[in-house]
């Protein structure tokens, strides 16, 4: 009851605080700033908050935490536009919403699924603000139960969410999360600093590979791709009537399953070190363990939208858990923020274990700007949705060049080399082929997003449980398997029970056929290649450094004995076997243009980049796709080509950032933004 | 004392400055954009640290230009550095922000390393400090002044980034005092490290001096946390002495006196205090590229050192940086020398210590 005398009185502070007009003024603004940022895949809240940094020194507290939550707030509300509308992951936490979205735009749905999905985000931001205004006063001792096994069983348990994502052939779904791992374990082992498939020739690999980069290779390159070989618009028929009332009627009727995903988002996003990554899986597989009919998951059902949305924004509430009560940023935007926040004013708010005891009115306000710029963010985004919705009907080779312009921007960015666009493009091809032979992208993006946590928390949990095993066995068993532990061991084991059984009516990623038996089997064996290649190179990782090969040696194992059980099933396999699912055959019929044609354009684009930079390249290859492959007039071409440049120049201009150079240029010197 | 001493030594210098500007010789940088690298990303404490001072040198540099801080992470900081090498001044837009991290490997020797920073132009050196702490019921069996002999039996766990960067120097303290350390690698920050000890799985720990404050504070007030040492400071002769930020606390040095086993002479020693003084009295510098002129150097310079003369600089400063020497001119010059300048026996006895204790070889 003490609580609670200290916390209403905050409470009241914070409101008054917050229902000021010029405080309102300037969440609107950063809201619209966010939203604008957000469109954009690959761009998120740190590039937005970076922008709003200079600004921050010595402004009133109250109106820079508006200014910045308004920004971040949206930022998982906006994403969603590209999630669904182009089947591309505006960011980690978006990644989910993809599965069943897209399809849904491709049905002509498009405003339907958006509007779903932005109930959902309204609805899951409000219900985190709920819990949190209860929960943080609370929190810290919670937080503290949370120790290295319960992050391991939590990182595994995401895991687990490959079982129901696996496809048709669930060992194809355990390679292609084993491969995601061993790529996540790319560069520098955290523990010991031995290398992974990389060498310090090619500074670029040591640093290992950007969820950014991975995210868009190996979903939005595909899709793209794929759409443009058949050169029609996205939605393949006329829009349905109904439009965003519709979706918001989808949301009310699976308003509990909305309840329960904002939930887990606020639950997961409220333990520091896992967060975002794995709260969309976590509430996509929930969503389907508990749907009745399950058949739909995958070609377009709602469902599948409102519970990695709902758990997405409350995530971000949650994430405000350790940002605020440890000074541990959940996420990079975070980490920003709280840079940001001792800006502000004269540095009287300090975030950390002092800030419930100091600042309770302004944890009070942060929480409730969040809520509330959900609440204005999804009003935007819902009147806008519909206008939005209509790119889908757009030819899509007219769309595609202004696309791949943006993703290779947002490509950029991870480390601003001409590496990230050869990273790109090569993670762009592995996507092509496993959707491609039906090998199961999300089981692969949700092993890389947990390989790091994985090993980092496996080989910690080891190493403290030995030195409480020294001190006597009753304390090293009581580490290991606390009360929490349990619980998500019979979760986890309920959770791959489960998806196992029903693993083949959920197709992810929608039906195909089968084709012939040897292209299939020619992936495979490069597959296998690779993974027996990473096998090697981690094993003869030398003793010292034993912590930095366990885990790949481990993964790669298991991976391996897969692929020979998977090798040994299409040898003794006829060609029309789920085994050898090809889509060529599948869209055979529909493919104007050939696989390697369309790669062309866009392996010139690179090629182009690394000779003469960024700039220069795009502008010859908008002009030329334009005139000869959607067949323009050169006139048109050029107009399009002008307003390209024009467009990314000015977002590269108010983001402060550059354009990746080529061999030009380090022979001659050029304004901006050519350098 | 030490505070004052290099207080006045950086106002002098500021003035020195002030007149070289007076004849002329200054730089306008008006409607220009000044581009402040910082080879770490977005989210650590270098960020925080030039995200500070940003704002500030934009009033302060002639013409007011804007200063954009920009990162480029990688390899730990040496990336960024490799980049700045092959820089060279151009118009005075382009400043380059380096940390400890910056400092270690080339002092060991990281075959990574292609940087010079006896090619650079020093204008600012920021020093901090840094507090090791225990949990209340080990910090109750300290002998007198600290001493760590009782605690020798313990098995410590301590969350670590790596034994290359700057948990070198308490994981090395660690180990002088006797103590059974078995560093928990991979951890991403040194909050994460506090973490692990709030949550009982470590159970000792450092963080520098803001940090400690901000985050470790609220701990101790709580009884879960007692401050052991801090690392010190240096005074203007280059001995170590209580950091002015925690005067009531015990340097290492003193602790080391206390405990039996431990010397405060030797090479082991030697090494260490090297380390330490490589890591802290100037962990954040920032540099002009090779080939700067002086009125480039002596403009920002001056600008530093006018940032320190504001009125509130105190204030606004106390709680980002600690209180700690922020050296301009001639005593910036001197921090660098003393922080990149290891005598060889140094260097030779942490890159053995590292690969017999850590297997960390540096080839």
């Amino acid at each position: 009851m003490e609580v609670f005398a200290t916390a209403l009185p905050a409470l009241n502070d914070a409101f008054a605080m917050i229902l000021q007009p010029h405080v309102i003024g300037f969440l609107i603004l950063g809201v619209v700033m966010g939203l604008c940022i957000g469109v954009f895949p690959g761009l998120g809240g740190i590039a937005g908050l970076s922008l709003l940094l200079p600004f921050m020194f010595g402004m009133e507290p109250v109106t820079g935490l508006a200014l910045m939550i308004g920004m971040v707030a949206v930022v998982p509300t906006s994403d969603t536009f590209a999630s669904v509308l182009m089947g591309i992951p505006g960011s980690s936490a978006s990644q989910a919403t993809v599965l069943d979205g897209f399809p849904m735009a491709k049905k002509g749905q498009a405003a339907r699924a958006l509007s779903a999905a932005f109930a959902s985000s309204l609805f899951g931001g409000l219900v985190g603000a709920a819990f949190l205004t209860v929960f943080i006063l609370a929190a810290r001792p919670i937080v503290l139960l949370f120790q290295t096994p319960e992050l391991l069983m939590i990182t595994i348990f995401g895991l687990s969410m490959v079982g129901i994502l696996a496809g048709r052939v669930a060992l194809k779904g355990l390679v292609a999360a084993c491969l995601g791992i061993l790529v996540g374990t790319i560069g520098e082992g955290a523990s010991s600093g031995a290398l992974r498939m990389s060498t310090y020739d090619m500074p670029y690999l040591v640093d290992g590979l950007k969820l950014v980069i991975v995210g868009l290779g190996i979903f939005a390159i595909p899709e793209i791709i794929a759409l443009l070989r058949r050169d029609k618009a996205i939605s393949d028929r006329a829009p349905l009537g109904g439009g965003w009332a519709a979706g918001v009627k989808d949301w009310w009727a699976n308003k509990w399953l909305s309840m329960r995903c904002s939930l887990i988002g606020v639950v997961v996003g409220v333990i520091p070190g896992l967060g975002g990554s794995v709260v969309d899986w976590i509430a996509y597989g929930h969503t389907v363990q508990t749907a009745k009919d399950k058949s739909q998951f995958g070609s377009g059902d709602v469902r599948g939208v409102i519970g990695p949305e709902s758990s997405n924004n409350a995530k971000e509430g949650g994430g405000l858990v350790p940002t605020l009560l440890f000074g541990i940023p959940g996420s990079g935007s975070m980490a920003i923020f709280i840079s940001a926040v001792a800006l502000l004013g004269t540095g009287s708010i300090e975030v950390g274990p002092s800030m419930l005891k100091n600042n309770l009115d302004f944890t009070y306000a942060i929480v409730w700007l969040l809520a509330l710029a959900n609440v204005v963010g999804t009003l935007i985004c819902i009147g806008a949705s519909g206008g939005i919705a209509k790119l889908t009907e757009i030819r899509f080779a007219l769309l595609a060049p202004f696309l791949f312009m943006i993703i290779a921007f947002a490509a950029f960015q991870s480390r601003q080399e001409i590496w990230d666009l050869v990273a790109l493009f090569g993670i762009g091809l592995l996507g092509i082929m496993m959707r491609r032979f039906d090998w199961s992208r999300p089981a692969f993006l949700i092993g890389f997003v947990l390989s790091a946590p994985a090993e980092r928390y496996t080989n910690q949990a080891y190493q403290i449980a030995a030195s409480r095993f020294r001190r006597g066995f009753d304390e090293g068993i009581e580490y290991i398997f606390s009360p929490i532990v349990i619980v998500l061991i019979i979760i986890t084991l309920l959770s791959v029970v489960i998806g196992l059984r029903q693993a083949k009516n959920i197709q992810a990623e929608g039906s195909v056929a089968a084709g012939n038996k040897r292209a299939p089997l020619v992936f495979l064996l490069a597959i296998t290649a690779y993974i027996a290649l990473a096998y090697w190179n981690s094993a003869v990782i030398p003793d010292f450094a034993r912590m930095d090969r366990v885990f790949p040696v481990f993964v790669a194992t298991v991976a391996l004995v897969g692929c020979a059980l998977l090798i040994v099933q299409m040898i003794r396999s006829d060609e029309t076997a789920p085994i050898f699912a090809d889509r060529e055959a599948e869209e055979a019929e529909d493919n104007v243009h050939g696989l390697w044609a369309t790669l062309a354009w866009f392996a010139s684009l690179l090629i182009a980049s690394a000779v003469v930079g960024f700039i220069l390249a795009l502008a010859g290859f908008l002009l030329l796709f334009i005139r000869i492959r959607a067949g323009k007039s050169w006139g048109y071409a050029a107009a399009y080509t002008a307003a390209g440049i024009a467009f990314i120049c000015a977002m590269a201009w108010t983001l402060n950032r550059d354009f990746p150079p080529g061999l030009l240029q380090s022979y001659v010197d050029l304004p901006w933004p050519l350098t | 004392m030490l505070k004052k001493t290099l207080g006045a030594l950086a106002l002098t210098t500021a003035l020195v400055a002030t007149h070289a500007a007076a004849d002329g010789h200054q730089i306008d940088l008006s409607g220009k954009t000044v581009e402040w690298i910082i080879p770490f990303s977005e989210t650590g404490g270098s960020a925080k640290w030039a995200n500070f001072y940003a704002p500030l040198l934009s009033e302060a540099l002639p013409g007011n230009p804007t200063v954009v801080v920009t990162f480029n992470p990688g390899a730990g900081s040496t990336k960024g550095a490799n980049a700045f090498q092959e820089m060279s001044y151009e118009d005075g837009t382009t400043i380059f922000g380096s940390s400890g991290s910056t400092q270690f490997p080339y002092l060991l020797s990281d075959p990574r390393v292609r940087y010079e920073y006896s090619d650079w132009n020093v204008v600012l050196a920021s020093g901090t400090g840094g507090v090791a702490y225990l949990p209340a019921d080990l910090a109750g069996q300290l002998g007198d002044g600290g001493d760590a002999t009782p605690l020798a039996g313990e098995d410590f766990i301590y969350g670590s980034q790596g034994a290359t960067r700057l948990d070198l120097v308490p994981l090395l303290a660690w180990e002088m005092l006797g103590l059974a350390v078995e560093p928990v690698f991979g951890i991403e920050g040194r909050g994460d490290g506090r973490l692990m000890f709030e949550r009982g799985e470590a159970n000792i720990d450092y963080q520098t001096s803001s940090s400690f404050l901000s985050g470790v504070t609220p701990l101790v007030e709580a009884g879960t946390a007692v401050p052991w040492f801090s690392f010190g400071a240096l005074d203007a002769d280059g001995n170590i002495v209580r950091d002015p930020t925690f005067p009531d606390m015990p340097t290492f040095k003193e602790i080391c006196e206390a405990t039996a086993g431990c010397e405060t002479s030797g090479e082991q020693w030697d090494a260490w205090k090297a380390f330490f003084v490589a890591g802290f009295p100037a962990q954040k510098m920032v540099f002009l590229p090779a080939g700067a002129p002086d009125n480039a150097i002596a403009t920002f310079t001056e600008a530093f050192a006018a940032i320190q003369e504001r009125a509130d600089f105190a204030e606004i400063s106390e709680a980002r940086l600690g209180v700690y020497p922020q050296l301009t001119g001639d005593a910036a010059k001197t921090a660098m020398a003393s922080a990149t300048d290891v005598p060889q026996e140094a260097k030779d006895f942490v890159i053995n210590w590292l690969s017999e204790r850590y297997g960390v070889v540096l080839q």
